[in-house]
């Protein structure tokens, strides 16, 4: 059998864990799922539509939000009972968190970010490594594997079957387990406008725009579009916009329907963020930029000079 | 306050990766050597506490001699210590590492009141490290924090997630995660670089264990990249661009 923990956020389903199932499934044993949280039991029927037959509830008084260390104690509890073949999650920060607290309280391996995964003796992955350029081909030595499934390397598919069976149970905290939690939540840095990751339109800017007043530029043209405003690494360490609008590995990755490079050279740690976009439009000066190898269409030359002439052009053209 | 930073030397690739002959690590003749940009602002939150609350910063990497590189760099900025674990250059699985972290730590005199770590390496990105650590010393953890104060010895946190910004507090001592965003890292200043050549590095061997994560090899990851279609140069190509933007429904 084969165990996927199942994220949700107060009862609300993390679309990534239904990647995880479809990929359990893939495995040929049966599917069973967790969840953490009395609230999520209504999940029943969309985690059995994915193929687990069961979804077990670790329901306790202390658990009331998102308590990552209580996850991997009710996870430890329940394949000491079920003794699955695997356990997989979710590769998100979440998924990949919770995992590794239940592989802290067995001394056992953790595969993450897992892209194939053969069970056997010893188990083999292909995990992403590098913002995903590199493949890792491993081996995992230990009886139960425990793995995280790399988002976006399988796409969800429903098995059509019926709703889970819910077994709830108690899993037998300590103190410690809740010792760090969720006390309190608000919007953040979000200031009701367009977010990267929904924005279907994004402008970015990197080194090549020079400063902060640079982005003036390549503001106007984002809100012309409906988009919103991205950036390289260099523009947010050098302070010239929040890290919030930051591209790429260690920032937002992102996929909208047009994303605008102007002057960013592409490194590998920013392709990282932006290559599923629709399409990519490059603005660049240098006709040898990496970018231009994951780019749809560019226009060389000075993003100074195109950015306000592509403004006004558009302006033109809707009238 | 005593402060603890754990880091990892990786190199500092931006463009194409080649890898070596026996495809196991990538090749790195041509490279420079840094830290993850997490661990950059990990060393910059533990000297920004210190210069607030007075004590000390200590440094702590598993890895090769020449991670001695790294750890100078980031003393330059304001770490008052530092220890390398020593390894033959192999890379350590997550369990290796984190069991030869702890065993480092517990060996310190100093019983220090968080501990900061990277929210993932940047090369082998195994997301574990620090849980394990935090596991084998009985201590919280917080990780992937966006921003950080510690008031009255208890560390209060936030992590962005996309519903906006979740809030998290923890008695010390304790061990933060912390990703790239919470700070703007300083650069070393010339004084800086100078003290830092004398300041104390502490060389222990580290003694590999059997991994269980073993590494069998590594591979490019295929890329779907064809090339752009140029449209022209400069102001004279905004025309075509503007028909492309018609063409796929921008506007
Ligand atoms: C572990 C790790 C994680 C990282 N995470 C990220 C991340 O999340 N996001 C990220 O972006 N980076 C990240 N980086 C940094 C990354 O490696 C690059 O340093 C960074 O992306 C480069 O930013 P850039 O393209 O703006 O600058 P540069 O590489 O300096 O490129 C500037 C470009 O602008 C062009 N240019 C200059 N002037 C003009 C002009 N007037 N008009 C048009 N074009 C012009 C140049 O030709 C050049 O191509 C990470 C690095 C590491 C090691
Ligand atoms: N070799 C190492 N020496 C010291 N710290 C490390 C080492 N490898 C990883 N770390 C720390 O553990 C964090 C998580 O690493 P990982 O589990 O590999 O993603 C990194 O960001 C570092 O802070």
């Amino acid at each position: 059998m084969i165990l996927v923990l199942v994220d949700h956020d107060r009862g609300e389903l993390d679309q990534l864990s239904l990647r995880a199932l479809t990929a359990a499934r893939k495995l040929g044993q049966d599917v069973e799922a967790v969840v953490v949280g009395k609230e999520a039991a209504s999940l029943a029927a969309i985690v059995g539509e994915y193929g687990a037959k069961v979804l077990h509830v670790a329901a306790h008084a202390n658990i009331t939000d998102y308590t990552p260390m209580a996850t991997g104690r009710a996870l430890k509890d329940l394949v000491e009972k079920l003794k699955p073949a695997a356990v997989l999650a979710a590769g998100s920060p979440r998924g990949n968190e919770q995992l590794a607290h239940l592989a802290a309280f067995l001394d056992l391996p953790m595969a993450a970010e897992c892209s194939e995964i053969t069970l056997g003796n010893p188990h083999h992955v292909l995990r992403a490594r590098w913002a995903g350029n590199l493949i890792e081909s491993a081996n995992v030595h230990a009886d139960l594997l425990i793995a995280s499934v790399l988002a976006f390397s399988t796409e969800p598919e429903s098995a059509n079957s019926g709703a889970a069976t819910v077994s709830e149970f108690e899993p037998s905290l300590e103190p410690q387990d809740y010792a760090v939690k969720v006390l309190s939540r608000d919007a953040g840095e979000s200031k009701g406008g367009v977010t990267l990751t929904d924005a279907k339109v994004i402008v970015s800017g990197g080194r090549g725009v020079g400063g902060p007043e640079g982005f003036g530029q390549i503001e106007e043209l984002a809100t012309l579009l409906g988009g919103t405003v991205g950036c390289s690494r260099v523009v947010t360490s050098s302070g010239w916009r929040p890290h919030a609008e930051q591209v790429g590995q260690t920032g937002t990755k992102v996929a909208p329907d047009l994303y605008i490079a102007a002057g960013i050279s592409g490194a590998m740690q920013h392709i990282a963020g932006m290559k599923n976009s629709k399409t990519i439009v490059v603005i660049n000066t240098d006709p040898e930029a990496p970018i231009l190898g994951y780019a749809d269409y560019a226009i060389i030359g000075d993003l100074h000079q195109v950015l306000p002439a592509l403004t006004s052009a558009i302006r033109q053209a809707k009238g | 306050m005593d402060v603890l930073v754990c880091l990892k030397r990786v190199p500092l690739a931006g463009g194409t990766l080649i890898l070596t002959p026996d495809s196991r690590d990538i090749e790195t003749k041509h490279l420079g050597f840094g830290i993850s940009p997490h661990e950059e602002n990990a060393v910059e939150a533990g000297v920004q506490l210190v210069e607030q609350m007075g004590g000390t910063l200590t440094l702590l990497t598993l890895g090769p001699s020449d991670a001695e590189e790294q750890l100078r760099s980031q003393l330059a900025i304001g770490a008052t210590r530092a220890v390398l674990l020593e390894t033959d250059g192999q890379e350590w699985d997550p369990q290796g590492t984190a069991a030869a972290l702890v065993d480092a730590i517990n060996a310190e005199e100093t019983k220090f009141d968080l501990i900061i770590f990277g929210a993932e390496s940047a090369d082998s990105a195994g997301y574990q490290i620090h849980i394990r650590v935090a596991h084998a010393l009985n201590r919280p953890i917080i990780t992937n924090v966006k921003s950080m104060k510690v008031e009255n010895g208890v560390a209060v946190c936030d992590r962005v997630v996309a519903a906006g910004r979740e809030h998290y507090e923890v008695a010390l001592p304790a061990i933060v995660t912390v990703r790239d965003g919470l700070n703007i890292p300083r650069y070393p200043s010339v004084p800086g670089r100078m003290q830092a050549r004398k300041k104390p590095v502490d060389m222990k061997k580290a003694e590999a264990r059997v991994p269980k994560l073993e590494k069998v090899n590594l591979a490019l990851a295929p890329s779907k990249s064809t090339g752009a279609e140029i449209l022209g140069n400069g102001v004279d190509a905004v025309p075509a661009l503007v028909e492309v933007l018609k063409k796929i429904g921008t506007f």
